[in-house]
Parts: C-alpha cells; sequence; structure tokens
C-alpha cells in the first residue's frame, strides 16, 4: 500500500498543474480542482486503513536516493500523529475550495491561478508530514512558505504585501536556524558513524545521547523554528497579520494546517532527538504555552476585526497542545495530538463560517454586525455550534482533547495545569461575547443595514435585504464538519486508537514514563 | 661574450606541460589573435569574426580541459613552467567553471537585439557630452575591442586561480583587472556614470595591487621565496619573524578580498557595478568572483593551512562584517544593480566563511567551489533579466519601475523571482544546496557562531529579494513603466542556461558536488 503515499503527494501536484492551464475558464477550473482534491480525500482515507496502529514506528516507508554526497534521500513514511495531519489537510482542502466557490479574487486574478497554488500547497504540506528525512523536512518547510506568500500577497486585503512579507521573513528564520541544528545533528552521526546522514531514525539514535549543552544547542535550533511556526508567544506576531489579511479559505490553510507543522516537529523531532533538553528546558516552553493560552485569550476577547480574532484564538490554543507535549504523559500527549487535529476541524470551522459572514457583510469589523440571526438563523446557528466547538463545549470534539490535555498535565505540571484552565473560562467569554455581538439584538451595523442608516440605527428583519441565509453550497460545506465535530464529540475511539501507539512510542523516546497508569482504562 | 653565452647555456629551459595547460594558452592566444584582427579587418566585418572567434575558442578550451581531465593524469595535479603554474583538480573544476562563465558573459556582451547596437559604445574615445557624442549615440557599432580584452581577463583569471607562485599571482591579478577596468568604462547610455565607475575601480584597484605587491614583497622577505610552498615550509620552522609573516598576509589578503568584493573592502562594488555596462557587471560578478576566491582558497590552503590558527580569528571578523554590511546596506539600496551588488558582498562574506573552514579531510574548498559555479550562474542569468527591463532612456533599473512587472511580463517576472529565491537561498535552488555545503563544511570546522550570523544574515537579505518579488507581483503596474524587450537568441540562451542550471544543481547536485571533491591543491 506504499502506492497511496506517493499518489497523496502526486496526486495534487498534478492536479495543480492541469488547473494552471485552465486560467482562461474559472468554472472548469473549480470544478477541476475540487475534483482533485476529492480523490486526494479518498486516497486519504485508503491510507487511514493501510496503517496499522500497532504496527511500525514508521509506517508505508518509501524512499530513493537524492543527494547520496550527505546521505540525503527523499524518503517518506507516515506515524499516527502524521496520518491524523495528513488526512485533516484532505478533509479541509475540498471543504476550502467549496466555501470560496463564489468569492471573488482581487482584479486581474484568476481561479486557476489562486486553485494552483492551494493544490500545491496541499501537496507540499503533506510532504512536510511525511518526511522522515530531516534535510528533506527541512527542504519542504521552507519550500512550504512560498505558495503561501503567493497566496497571501497575490490574492489577500489591503495589507497583503507587508502580511505576505512578515510571514515568509519569520518562517525563514526560524527555518534557517533550524537547518544549522539539523547540520550539527549531522556533522555528529559522521563523527560517530563514519558517514553523514539525515535519516530520522538514525539520527535519533545518535543525538539522543549527546552531552546535555550540544543537545540544548541543537534543541534551541529547531525550537525556534517550530514556535515561530505554531506559533507560540512571543514569535507569534506574523500570524494575526497573515490570517486577517488571507483571503478567508487561505486563513483555514494558515491556521488550521501549517501552524500544525509546529507542533508536529516538536513530537516529531524536538523529543525524540533531544530527551535531554527537552526535559530541562520543559519549564521554559511550559511558561511560554502557558502565556500564549492567557495572551491569546485576552487578546482573541479585546478584537475588533474578527479574522484577527481567529488568529489570537489559535496563539491561545496552540498553548494548550504545547502544553500537553512538554508535560510528558501520555494522557496529555494523546490530548494534544488529537487537539491538533481538532483544532483543525473546530477552528477551520469557525473560520468558515465567519467567512461566510464576512462574504454576506463585506467587511470582517465586529462592530459592523448586530442581530444578524433574524435574517439569517441558520448561518447563526452555525457560528454558535462552530464557537462552541471551539471553546471546548463537552458533546464536540474538542472537549475531549481539552480535557485530555488538562487532566494528562496536572500530574506532572499542576500548577501550569492550573493557570492553563483560565484559559477554558475565557474561551467562553470571547465565544459567546462575539456571536453575541454578531447574531444577536436588533438588527443594526454598517454591513448589515448600511452605513447610510447612520450610527445607532436599527434594522426592520421583516424588510428585504441583501442578506440572505445559508445556500445549499454553503450548507454543503458546513455538514460534514457538523458531522465530525459530534462524532468525535462522542466517540473519539477511532482517532486515539491512531495516535495513542505513537504517542507511547515518543515518550518512550525521551524515557519518561506515566506517573499512573492511564492507558487501562480508554 | 663567450661568458654570457656560458652563462645562457646553464639556464635550462622549464619543462612544459602542453597538455595541462592548454585551455590557458587557448584563450590567451586567441586574445592575441583577436587584437591582430581588431587591427586588420574592416570596421563591418569585425563583430561577426570576433564573436566566433571568442565563442570557439572557449569551447575548445573546455574541450580541451575535458580532454585533460579525462585523460591520465598525476592526481595531485603538474607543477609545470618551472613550477609557476599549478594544474591540480582545483584549478581544472575552477577554470571550467570561469570558461562555462565565461561563455555566458559573452553571450550577454554579444547582445545586440536588446539594445540597438549592444551596450557598448561605438567609439569610448569620444568625451561624453559632446557634439560628437550625440551624433555618435544613434550609430549601430560598437566598440569590438570587448571581446579581445574579455579574452584577456578571462586568461588572467585562469592563471590566477592556478598560479603556484605569488608573484605569478599578481601578474595574473594584472592581466585580469586592466581590461576589467577598461570595460568599466565602455557604457552605451548614461557614460559619465560608466566612465566614473572605471576610474574609481581602476584607481582602488591600483591601491589593492599595491598592498598584494607590498604583501608579496613582505612574505619574500620571510620566507626567502615566492613560491607558495616554500611559504608554507618556512611557516613550520618557526624562527623567523612572525611580524614579516603576518603583515605579509595581511597586506596580501587586503588585495585578494578587495579584488572578491568581501567587506569591509567593498566600497567599489556597489558604484562599479551600477555604472558598469550590464554585461560586463555580470561578467565581473561571476568570473572575477570566481578568479578571486579561487586566488584566496589557493592561498590559504597552500601556504597559510598550518598558520591558521593566527589569522582564522581575523578573517571570522572580515566574514562577519561583509555578510552584515551586505544584507543591511542592500535593504536600502532603490537601484536593482546597487542592490544585487550588496548581495553579491553578502555573498562573499558567505563564501568567505567556506574558505577558512580549512581542516584536514574538511570539504570547505569543494564546497566554496561549489558554490561559486552556483552563484556565478544565478548572477548571470539575473543580469540578463535586468538588461530586458528598459524605458527610452536605455535600462530602468529603479526599482519602482519594476512594479506591477509581472501583469506585463509573467515569464520575465517568474525567471527573476526563481532567480532571487536561488539568490536568497530557497531550497530547490543552487543557492540553498550552495548555502547548504558551506555551511556544513564551516560546522565541521568548529564555526558554529559563524554560521548563526550567516543564517541570520540570510534572512535579512531575503527581505530585499522579497521586496522585489513583492514589487512585480503584488504592486500595481506604473503607468509610463518600463517596457521588457523582447531578447536575441544571445541573451536568451544566457537567461536559459543560467536558470536552468540554478535548478539543476539545486535539484541533483550530486554530479557536481562530486567533481568538485574530487581532488585537492597541489602543495
Amino acid at each position: 500500500m506504499t502506492w497511496v503515499l506517493i499518489a497523496l503527494l502526486v496526486v495534487p501536484l498534478v492536479g495543480a498543474l492541469v488547473v494552471a492551464f485552465l486560467r482562461k475558464d474559472d468554472r472548469k477550473a473549480k470544478l477541476v480542482a475540487l475534483a482533485f482534491s476529492l480523490v486526494e480525500l479518498v486516497l486519504a482515507v485508503l491510507l487511514w486503513t493501510a496503517y496499522d496502529p500497532n504496527g511500525d514506528r514508521i509506517q508505508l516507508a518509501a524512499g530513493v536516493d537524492w543527494i547520496p554526497a550527505f546521505g540525503v534521500r527523499l524518503q517518506f513514511g507516515i506515524d499516527g500523529i502524521a496520518l491524523v495531519m495528513i488526512a485533516v489537510i484532505a478533509l479541509l482542502i475540498p471543504l476550502v475550495i467549496g466555501a470560496g466557490w463564489t468569492e471573488k479574487l482581487p482584479a486581474g486574478r484568476s481561479q486557476g491561478g489562486y486553485l494552483s497554488l492551494i493544490l500545491i500547497q496541499e501537496a507540499v504540506t503533506v510532504a512536510v508530514f511525511a518526511a522522515t528525512d530531516v534535510f528533506l523536512f527541512y527542504v519542504l518547510f521552507e519550500v512550504m512558505l512560498i505558495p503561501m506568500y503567493f497566496l497571501i500577497g497575490g490574492y489577500g486585503g489591503a495589507r497583503r504585501q507587508y502580511a505576505a512579507v512578515k510571514f515568509f521573513l519569520y518562517s525563514f528564520l526560524g527555518g534557517l536556524i533550524m537547518l544549522a541544528s539539523a547540520i550539527g545533528a549531522y556533522a555528529m552521526a559522521s563523527d560517530e558513524l563514519g558517514k553523514g546522514t539525515f535519516d530520522w531514525a538514525t539520527l535519533v539514535t545518535v543525538v539522543r545521547d549527546a552531552d546535555t549543552t550540544t543537545q540544548t544547542w541543537l534543541f534551541l535550533g529547531f525550537f525556534l523554528a517550530f514556535a515561530i511556526k505554531a506559533p507560540l508567544v512571543p514569535f507569534h506576531t506574523w500570524l494575526p497579520d497573515a490570517a486577517a489579511e488571507a483571503p478567508i479559505g487561505v486563513t483555514v490553510i494558515v491556521v488550521g494546517i501549517l501552524d500544525k507543522v509546529g507542533t508536529f516537529g516538536m513530537l516529531r523531532y524536538l523529543l525524540p532527538m533531544f530527551p535531554e533538553a527537552s526535559k530541562n528546558l520543559a519549564p521554559f516552553v511550559l511558561v511560554l504555552a502557558v502565556a500564549g493560552v492567557l495572551y491569546g485569550s485576552l487578546l482573541a476577547t479585546g478584537q475588533r476585526d474578527m479574522k484577527r480574532f481567529l488568529a489570537y484564538v489559535s496563539i491561545a490554543h496552540f498553548g494548550f497542545i504545547a502544553l500537553g507535549i512538554f508535560s510528558f504523559t501520555s494522557q496529555a500527549g494523546v490530548g494534544s495530538v488529537s487537539y491538533m487535529l481538532n483544532h483543525s476541524i473546530s477552528t477551520g470551522m469557525l473560520i468558515l463560517v465567519i467567512g461566510m459572514v464576512i462574504a454576506r457583510g463585506g467587511s470582517s469589523l465586529i462592530s459592523d454586525y448586530g442581530g444578524m440571526s433574524k435574517v439569517a438563523p441558520l448561518l447563526s446557528g452555525m457560528l454558535l455550534l462552530a464557537g462552541l466547538t471551539t471553546l471546548s463545549l463537552p458533546g464536540t470534539n474538542s472537549f475531549v482533547s481539552e480535557f485530555l490535555v488538562l487532566i494528562g498535565s496536572y500530574p506532572t505540571q499542576p500548577v501550569f495545569t492550573i493557570i492553563a484552565t483560565v484559559g477554558m473560562v475565557l474561551a467562553a467569554l470571547y465565544v459567546l461575547w462575539l456571536y453575541q455581538r454578531i447574531m444577536t439584538g436588533p438588527l443594526r451595523g454598517d454591513a448589515l443595514i448600511g452605513a447610510a442608516a447612520g450610527p445607532g440605527a436599527v434594522g426592520d428583519p421583516e424588510k428585504k435585504t441583501a442578506i440572505g441565509d445559508l445556500s445549499k453550497r454553503e450548507i454543503a460545506v458546513l455538514a460534514p464538519l457538523v458531522v465530525i465535530v459530534l462524532a468525535l464529540g462522542f466517540y473519539p475511539q477511532p482517532v486515539l486508537d491512531v495516535i495513542t501507539p505513537t504517542v507511547g512510542a515518543t515518550l518512550t523516546e525521551v524515557g519518561v514514563t506515566d506517573p499512573v497508569t492511564v492507558q487501562e482504562g480508554k | 661574450m663567450n661568458l654570457l653565452v656560458a652563462q645562457a647555456q646553464q639556464i635550462e629551459a622549464p619543462e612544459i606541460d602542453y597538455g595541462a595547460i592548454a585551455p590557458l594558452l587557448i584563450v590567451l592566444g586567441a586574445a592575441c589573435i583577436s587584437v591582430l584582427l581588431e587591427a586588420l579587418l574592416p570596421k563591418h566585418q569585425r563583430w561577426a569574426v570576433q564573436l566566433v572567434l571568442t565563442l570557439v575558442t572557449l569551447v575548445g578550451a573546455v574541450g580541451s580541459l575535458i580532454l585533460y581531465a579525462t585523460s591520465e593524469r598525476p592526481e595531485q595535479g603538474v607543477a609545470t613552467l618551472a613550477g609557476a603554474i599549478a594544474v591540480d583538480s582545483p584549478a581544472l573544476f575552477l577554470w571550467a567553471t570561469l570558461l562555462v562563465l565565461g561563455f555566458g558573459s559573452v553571450l550577454l556582451i554579444a547582445d545586440r537585439s536588446v539594445e540597438p547596437g549592444g551596450a557598448f559604445v561605438a567609439q569610448a574615445a569620444i568625451r561624453p557630452g559632446t557634439v560628437q557624442d550625440r551624433a555618435q549615440a544613434t550609430k549601430t557599432g560598437m566598440q569590438t575591442e570587448v571581446f579581445p580584452l574579455t579574452l584577456f581577463a578571462l586568461g588572467g583569471m585562469m592563471t590566477f586561480v592556478a598560479s603556484n607562485d605569488l608573484l605569478t599571482m599578481f601578474i595574473a591579478l594584472e592581466v585580469l583587472s586592466l581590461p576589467l577596468y577598461l570595460l568599466c568604462g565602455l557604457a552605451r547610455r548614461r557614460r559619465l556614470l560608466s566612465q566614473e565607475a572605471a576610474v574609481k575601480y581602476f584607481l582602488l584597484g591600483a591601491f589593492a595591487s599595491a598592498f598584494f605587491l607590498y604583501g608579496v614583497a613582505l612574505l619574500y622577505g620571510y620566507a626567502g621565496s615566492v613560491k607558495l610552498s616554500a611559504i608554507a615550509t618556512a611557516a613550520g620552522g618557526t624562527d623567523r619573524s612572525d611580524t614579516l609573516l603576518f603583515a605579509g598576509f595581511g597586506l596580501l589578503v587586503v588585495g585578494l578580498l578587495f579584488k572578491a568584493a568581501v567587506g569591509p573592502f567593498h566600497s567599489w562594488t556597489p558604484d562599479v557595478y551600477q555604472g558598469a555596462p550590464t554585461p560586463i557587471t555580470a561578467f565581473m560578478a561571476a568570473c572575477t568572483k570566481v578568479a578571486a576566491f579561487g586566488g584566496i582558497l589557493r592561498v590559504l590552503t597552500v601556504a597559510f593551512e598550518n598558520t591558521q590558527w593566527e589569522w582564522r580569528g581575523v578573517l571570522y571578523g572580515v566574514a562577519v562584517v561583509s555578510m552584515v554590511i551586505g544584507a543591511i546596506l542592500g535593504l536600502t539600496q532603490t537601484d536593482v544593480k546597487r542592490m544585487i551588488a550588496y548581495s553579491s558582498v553578502a555573498h562573499a562574506g558567505f563564501l568567505l566563511i567556506g574558505s577558512i573552514a580549512l581542516v584536514p579531510d574538511g570539504t570547505g574548498v569543494s564546497a566554496t567551489m561549489f558554490y561559486l559555479l552556483a552563484y556565478g550562474f544565478t548572477t548571470i542569468a539575473a543580469f540578463g533579466v535586468v538588461s530586458l527591463v528598459r524605458n527610452s532612456d536605455g535600462e530602468a533599473t529603479h526599482l519602482s519601475q519594476w512594479a506591477g512587472l509581472a501583469k506585463r511580463s509573467p515569464i520575465v517576472a517568474a525567471t527573476f523571482t526563481f532567480l532571487l529565491l536561488a539568490l536568497a537561498g530557497i531550497p530547490l535552488t543552487s543557492g540553498f544546496i550552495g548555502k547548504f555545503v558551506v555551511f556544513s563544511a564551516a560546522i565541521e570546522a568548529g564555526l558554529m557562531p559563524l554560521v548563526v550570523i550567516a543564517l541570520v544574515a540570510s534572512a535579512v537579505a531575503a527581505f530585499f529579494y522579497l521586496r522585489v518579488i513583492v514589487l512585480m507581483y503584488f504592486s500595481d503596474p506604473a503607468p509610463d513603466g518600463p517596457t521588457v524587450t523582447v531578447p536575441g537568441a544571445f541573451t536568451t540562451i544566457a537567461i536559459t542556461l543560467g536558470a536552468v542550471v540554478t535548478l539543476v544543481l539545486g535539484l541533483w547536485p550530486t554530479f557536481v558536488l562530486d567533481w568538485a571533491g574530487t581532488g585537492s591543491f597541489l602543495s
């Protein structure tokens, strides 16, 4: 079944090429792109069935030599964490394409170009998660920036140039520092083994025994790249700009998918390769994580722009994920990985719904809206559901993961956990307040009743307006997400089964044992 | 009289390995023929004949080089012409690099479709601004001495990277420099700027040569010989004056760093790059860089490797200064040629890192040579693209004029974007592999802090490359913006060659890496 993984890498690229030739015909471009993304989704389902949760550490491995002089290989393979991330990418891309079906692009831009870049982004991102050669991972980590740079810069809002360059430079700098660390690990391997290699599994065995000082430096190199990507406070400032300026579908990709490379990297590279340094520096990372939870939550509460709001919500969530990873218990680890998945789904849904709100009002300022549920009750319900899963209401998917992170972290890191719990309360505040301002009360706001009505004016919901409820297309986009949110909220076992062995293996590589046995009960 | 004859008989004619130095002889010989042609041929025939001669020469030189390199030859290289020239594996690699890059540059030099008559003035001796000058502005002739001058410069560069003693090196330095000074002053447009560039380059270059020569003199005083290996031997026994050694080394290196445009010896670079005709800028940026770093590598490895702990700190500092100057001053540039000039200063810093990463069995030398090859091709293609974007005053080099270029000429903009990404060192381009091998070599040599500084400098420098991409893609075109000339065959080939090599070396660098790593300098 190795071909499935290779096909997952190739299909979007072929799709991108085909779509790039359809720049004249927007409709055809959209249909073809959607078709390719659905094929990718089917392949991802096949991948899921081909993966054996209790099998090898890295499965479906395939590769060829690339630069033999440095022992670099084009080597791919997946573990449970990578599988889950690849699946969620394949799920979100068709939804992004569907949600953006009627979106107007800036003048002079074609759907063909836009969708082509989206498909390239999909291919490269899948490859990042599937790479098991550290050099290849670095290469893809940087290449991943280029389509996104053009997506933000070419199709974004008013300050798109600034946002695109800022996004690129932050990630590029982080990546370069990581490269220095990767070369350091390579040099260590060539000293020890006589021949250098970038193979992940081999590097893990070599580097994990290095002395603490070396490990610490190499750890910091990788950590900086991942902390920028994830992003952790204080390396987060690129995200609100990128999220606010990108078109809504691209925001889904940035916040829902690309950021996960950071936390994925922590699990795949930081913990197994630098176990000593990870344990020594955990308090430092946890401070950043908890600071992120509080800072992100507070700033989300204070945002006036909905897209910036989304960015800060994510920063808070990444704080939770990092907390779970660096607590070193299997429960918290499983919680973090499932959080990575559920954050993609919940926040992805929230972004898509907010995108639908913005598409109706033409403004992303919260103050331009009010009482929208009177004219769009279904949309209002969707925003509420997306909001509730974002704030981890029991019965929704996010609850499972947030709960696992918190109870898993408590035994080893009680203080940080208690502080982070405040974030849950703040989440209820920022989500419900957003909902209240946009949806409830009398119909008002410049975006809904027009600026001509003057400040404080109230509209009549009975009167005909241009603001309609969800269309069939929008319902089709949101329906799968609603199903998944509720299904994973009540029955998360299939996902947990896939990720638990991988998290267990990761923690074994770090060399920690759980303070309490938690795996028996599940 | 008899005494003289007797003495003359005692001097033995040196052994000459003609096979080894054939490429050198071909280039320099053709340069001499080319000068004769310039004197004998009628004006209207010169351009075609000179061009054919130059291209055939370069192809022939590459051919003889391949012939020699694949034949049975001593693995460690040979010293020929009484030990003045060392033809070893690095020399062969650098020669091939110079010849191929020279070929690309000559194609740019020969192009006459982008600008009627080419980038060069019809009669350089006419003073700018006079009546005659205005009259010749409409003529389509060009000063065809450009071709022999280029060949001489190339021959000088090839000698420079293969010279086994400092005096030969100095002669080669002059042979490569003097034609370049002249070539800089030959631009068809903006002639005052061009001549200013030539004078600046000449005056500063003369100073640098003097430094170099003074260094050679001191080293001769120290070692009693100008041979590189003799200096290494002398430095091995420590009973001589270290002052002479290090003063000599310092002065010598200043001369070399000047040619390589390493900061803080870079101040000529932006002005000269901007003023010189663009094909010559490409030639200087690619080939002079190769020659200068080839010389630096040889001098450091052969003559000074065993004293490296004394001088490493100094060059460490120089590399940092060069990277910082290049990256930070590059941010403030508004002219695309000056921007690439500062970028070349930053790249010189990266190259210097590879040059000082000398450890036994290390890859510093081969990494630096790979970087030179990769950088040379990217730069030639980049300047090729710069020469295409024009308005009625000639090249539109001000960055604001590049706004929205992607809308009008998507292919040119895409090519330039790719080349800029290569200069920034983004993976899947040769620029990245170059940086990677150089930084790997440096980390193996224990230069981790320097590598971290270099990485930060790369990230800073990426900003100004990105700024151009932003301008081309995300800005609206200016209403009176420049047009992109449809390039003729020569420029198209040069740009394509550069871009394709940049891509291929980014994807499959193994062949060139292996070749660069086959042997070490003859000592």
